[in-house]
């Protein structure tokens, strides 16, 4: 279990690397979100809006960014989260997931940690920025 | 007509039960392998009620309840015109299998780019359980390019 005074401004915490994207998990993803927005889906419908083929969901990788955050600390410690989509990612793709530890904040109480995220794919393009906050023991 | 104006505007409340299949299909199809996520013993060790809903779970509540597409459906503005700019999420409490949540979407901000050719439309959804507890709030920018 990761201790608050355990950590300095700075720290990386440990990187997820995800298997590569493939259609058959964007699909599982469609069904489990219930998000069938036909770009995710159908190659045909995404180079009708000028895509090269189906994408990923924004919030794939964002739930990947959250596996990262509850690899490291349980999820009942997570107190906000949020991130912007900077680019597409696409079948093949291996998105990295990383965090680095931004400011140490005592709060109502609470030991906060405000991580810097971001997703990156093979190439090392950033598909998704964030921030998190987790209150720590 | 996208302005300011719409800043304030609330949708119907909804009602979504959160279900203990659809809290393991997203697990697998997120690639999770943490126990806690997958198996009702280890999530009760860990302290939870049922399987939890991993971190960004509330966004599929919202996708149940139809609130995905409201705003565009409201304005009839084109899909294929718009992005998902940004995504949040603000914490209470855990929400876990058979936890049945309510909320209503609001329009919180309106921002333009380049003279209009890109606009920013923000809406906000506080998630209260079967207890009345706050449980998450969800932020949510819409990106949409105009030209």
């Amino acid at each position: 279990m990761v201790r608050f005074k355990d950590i300095q401004v700075g720290d990386a915490i440990p990187a997820l690397v995800k298997p590569a994207l493939d259609r058959v998990q964007i699909a599982m993803f469609a069904g489990a979100t219930g998000d069938f927005n036909p770009i995710h889906i159908d190659d045909q419908a995404a180079q009708a809006n000028k895509l090269p083929g189906i994408i990923a969901h924004g919030m794939l990788s964002m739930a990947f960014l959250g596996q990262l955050l509850t690899n490291w600390a349980p999820q009942k410690a997570l107190r906000g989260f949020s991130t912007r989509f900077t680019a597409m990612a696409f079948p093949g793709d291996i998105i990295t997931c990383r965090g680095v530890v931004k400011a140490k904040i005592e709060e109502n109480g609470e030991n906060l940690v405000d991580l810097e995220l971001s997703a990156v794919n093979q190439k090392g393009e950033q598909t998704l920025a964030g921030k998190a906050r987790i209150a720590l023991p | 007509m996208l302005d300011q104006s719409i800043v304030g505007r609330e949708y119907a409340p909804f009602t979504v039960e959160v279900e203990k299949g659809r809290l393991r299909a997203f697990a697998k199809a997120i690639g999770e392998t943490n126990p806690v996520y997958l198996d009702e013993a280890a999530a009760h060790d860990a302290g939870y009620r049922s399987l939890p809903a991993p971190p960004t779970y509330a966004f599929t509540i919202m996708m149940d309840a139809d609130q995905g597409f409201k705003v565009l459906e409201d304005f009839g503005i084109d899909k294929a015109r718009t992005v998902h700019g940004e995504q949040g999420f603000v914490y209470h409490r855990d929400i876990c299998a058979g936890d049945v949540l309510s909320g209503r979407q609001r329009i919180v901000e309106f921002a333009e780019k380049k003279g209009g050719a890109l606009q920013f439309i923000t809406t906000e959804i506080a998630l209260v359980n079967q207890d009345g507890l706050p449980v998450c709030e969800l932020r949510l920018v819409i990106v949409v390019r105009n030209g």
